[in-house]
């Protein structure tokens, strides 16, 4: 098979760490071959942070470029629409509507522009855009749209929710599984 | 059983694989993570040294010593063990010594964008590069072999895209390896010039065996293709961009090891293709030895020296196929880091902006104090730059008009701020340093260092007294002030600026991220109270905003260090009152 890419992007500390382990592992549990790039360091102050999962029978590059993304899964909305470059053509957007004002906005120096989900559509792209954080937040926590994000993601990608929940259970604490695990569901039957 | 392993857990794997027994390094992003994988390993004595070079000339002396050792380090961070690495080229070992280094092309989180290939060649040092986290942790064992076979250290250079991905690896067993005990042998380990000149020799002959083994080497290889009118020498990271492109298209020759290169490998391979191409990041090294051959070729007259290849660019310069995807019209907002709510730096930089000083700065999560709207930092070089460079600066008059401070983190002091400040003292420059002591290393993620009182392996352990040391190198005006409390900050930069002798000022107070660091309830906005006037805005606070000409405060992110209230003169910006 053809090598597949889910671009996971957004902002510094919103937990897109886990997002990335977690699907690692269901890949790797399909016997994929895998690979999950990301940069650690000054890049996580509050800044765009990306990760990129990609899997297939062999994947050499670690990272995914411009018109590779099969998915795009954005824990916020201005991340989405910086990054929709790296959408495939026939890609999907599964984007938390949530907004987080970058620095220049806060200051005044630039505008958070408005319409960015109906410029998608109008591109033609499949833009899958809903509220990933109260759907944390009914789960029990804000810190959980990693999981009602890949609840979403679940709908459209070939796993079963046994395999699912094996790779939840590997990677969350014990005390935060029930939690995840509703996160999930939430995403998963939104 | 096959696993998800970062390349520089990898590299810790094969570390304790290799029977490493010794580690010493000092954080820097992309490398830290070898490290604080290698501490878990209970077989492995791990330590956060507090520079480069001490990490380099401790990981030496375990070696001597007879155990195997590493020391691992940022690009950067070489250029501060350059001293030892140039002549533990010249002795040798005696167990084997690998040197993890790790270069940041397109420079995520570093200064610049060196090279650390060059190193190898200049130190006359074997150096290995792996391409995956499968690799790493191979390399990382065959620089051991490499090393005592010919009594070498070995440079392990890693990059960020290898060192921060996670590709599959099959973990194998710990080999404890015969003890090799140290005996006294003056004329190889004492390098004064009669016994040096005796050993140059020895380097020199070593390169050549080198040379010649890199022409076998398991880490060389050939991978066939069926159209040889290109044929394409890479490495690292850039050689995965060339299959993903190429597929088995065009031969390639990946050089796993970096220096010494095969001549003939190269040669032969060069010989068998009608255009041969060097696909490689950064500067043209492998070219510049190709073309050193007379070989004909095309490498950095298509691939440009600055930032990191991709797989598009691969694909473009070879005149294939590149994707692309379309980029929406409206005009998205940069999101550049920022420093965090409740971050401790930020009230000091406050006061440093609106007292216009001169600010030398230096190398950490401070450094953001030089983004809008703060923007109160002149200039940043490297390590410790900042109270060696405000020293110059004062002797050499200053910016007229203007006082001038030096800021640099605990821990960048710890690493070479102190012989700065003894240069401050011993050559009296009426220099004022603060010490932004936040109690942690931060923007590599939180590493304790000699200032915090605990250890790589989380342990209690011997804490430093920057007042008393300050002292003890001869600065007698040395204040602590907290950094939330922004009229004690003020008033201290004011009268330290304006003695008439060197003075430190430790601008005290935890990491706002550190688990043990309780936070106060968010504040609250009085709208009835709020003007609108943004002199809360003015501290670059994630957690405020203006909505409605009204500031306001996300509380998810507020920790209630209540800076901003202290700037608001109307007593809009207050303690939440519990419902």
């Amino acid at each position: 098979m053809k090598t597949k890419n889910i671009m996971i992007v957004g902002v510094g500390g919103q937990g897109s760490l886990l997002a990335s382990k977690l699907l690692g592992r269901l890949l790797l549990g399909r016997g994929y071959d895998v690979k999950v790039s990301e940069v650690h360091g000054m890049s996580q102050r509050g800044g765009s942070v990306v990760t990129y999962v990609r899997f297939g029978e062999k994947v050499y590059s670690p990272i995914i470029d411009k018109g590779e993304a099969d998915y795009i899964l954005s824990f916020e909305l201005l991340e989405a629409a910086r990054w929709t470059e790296y959408l495939k053509p026939g890609g999907k957007i599964i984007t938390n509507t949530q907004r987080i004002n970058p620095m220049p906005v806060i200051t005044g120096a630039a505008v958070y522009p408005e319409g960015l989900v109906e410029e998608m559509q109008q591109k033609g792209m499949d833009v899958d855009a809903f509220d990933a954080l109260s759907l944390a937040e009914q789960a029990g926590s804000p810190k959980a749209v990693n999981l009602v994000l890949l609840g979403r993601l679940s709908k459209t990608a070939d796993f079963t929710e046994a395999e699912w929940m094996q790779a939840i259970e590997a990677s969350v604490p014990p005390k935060f599984l029930a939690l995840n695990r509703e996160a999930f569901a939430l995403g998963r039957n939104s | 059983m096959k696993t998800l392993m970062l390349g520089n857990e990898a590299v810790a794997r094969g570390l304790y694989e290799a029977g490493c027994a010794f580690l010493s390094s000092y954080p820097g992003t992309p490398s830290t993570e070898i490290s604080e994988a290698a501490a878990k390993y209970p077989e492995i004595y791990a330590e956060w040294a507090p520079n480069e070079k001490v990490a380099m000339e401790a990981a030496f002396g375990a070696a001597l010593a007879g155990k195997r050792s590493f020391c691992g380090m940022k690009h950067v961070g070489l250029n501060v063990a350059a001293d030892p690495l140039f002549t533990i080229s010249y002795t040798g070992i005696n167990a084997g010594m690998v040197i993890g280094v790790a270069d940041d092309a397109g420079m995520h989180s570093s200064q610049n964008e060196q090279d650390s290939r060059h190193y190898a060649k200049a130190a006359k040092l074997p150096m290995l590069e792996p391409a995956d986290s499968a690799e790493a942790l191979a390399f990382a064992k065959l620089a051991y072999t490499i090393s005592e076979q010919f009594d070498t250290p070995v440079l392990l250079k890693m990059c960020t895209r290898v060192a921060h991905s996670q590709s599959i690896v099959e973990p194998g067993e710990r080999q404890e390896p015969a003890p090799k005990p140290y005996e006294k042998n003056p004329q190889k380990y004492i390098m004064m010039p009669g016994y040096a000149k005796l050993r140059h020799p020895v380097v020199e002959e070593r390169t050549k065996a080198l040379a010649a083994y890199a022409e076998t080497a398991p880490c060389n290889r050939v991978e066939a293709g069926e159209d040889h009118s290109i044929g394409i020498i890479t490495h690292s990271t850039s050689y995965q961009y060339v299959k993903e492109v190429c597929g088995d298209r065009f031969p390639v020759l990946k050089l796993g090891m970096a220096w010494p290169m095969p001549e003939k490998l190269i040669r032969d391979f060069a010989a068998s293709v009608s255009l041969l191409v060097v696909v490689e990041e950064l500067d043209g090294f492998i070219e510049d030895y190709c073309r050193s051959l007379g070989l004909a070729l095309s490498g950095k007259d298509f691939f440009s020296p600055i930032g990191e290849l991709s797989q598009n660019i691969v694909a473009e310069k070879l005149g294939l196929k590149a994707e692309h995807g379309s980029a929406l019209e409206a005009k998205i907002p940069a999101r550049p880091p920022v420093m965090c709510a409740g971050c401790p730096h930020r009230g000091l930089f406050y006061t440093l902006a609106k007292g216009n000083y001169t600010v030398i700065g230096d190398i950490g999560c401070y450094t953001l104090g030089a983004v809008a709207p703060l923007n109160a930092i002149d200039s940043v070089v490297c390590m410790g730059a900042s109270i060696s460079g405000i020293h110059g600066f004062n002797k050499a008059g200053g910016a007229e008009g203007k006082k001038t401070v030096a800021v640099i983190g605990d821990s960048t002091f710890m690493h070479s701020g102190m012989t700065g400040l003894v240069n401050v003292a011993y050559n009296a420059s009426n220099s004022t340093v603060i010490i932004l002591d936040n109690s942690i290393t931060g923007m590599t993620g939180h590493q304790q260092n000699p200032t915090t009182g605990y250890n790589l392996k989380g342990d209690p352990a011997s804490k430093v007294d920057l007042t008393a040391l300050c002292h003890a190198v001869g600065i007698a005006r040395v204040r602590v002030v907290d950094p939330y409390d922004l009229a004690a900050c003020e008033a201290a930069i004011k009268e330290e600026t304006e003695a008439n002798e060197p003075s430190v000022i430790i601008s005290r107070r935890p990491c706002a991220l550190l688990k043990y660091v309780k936070h106060k309830a968010p504040l609250n906005v009085d709208p009835a109270a709020c003007k609108g006037c943004k002199m809360c805005m003015k501290i670059g606070c994630p957690a405020i905003s203006m909505e409605g000409g009204k500031a306001k405060i996300d509380a998810t992110l507020c920790t209630g260090c209540g800076v901003c209230s202290q700037l608001c003169k109307f007593g809009a910006l207050c303690a939440r009152e519990e419902a």
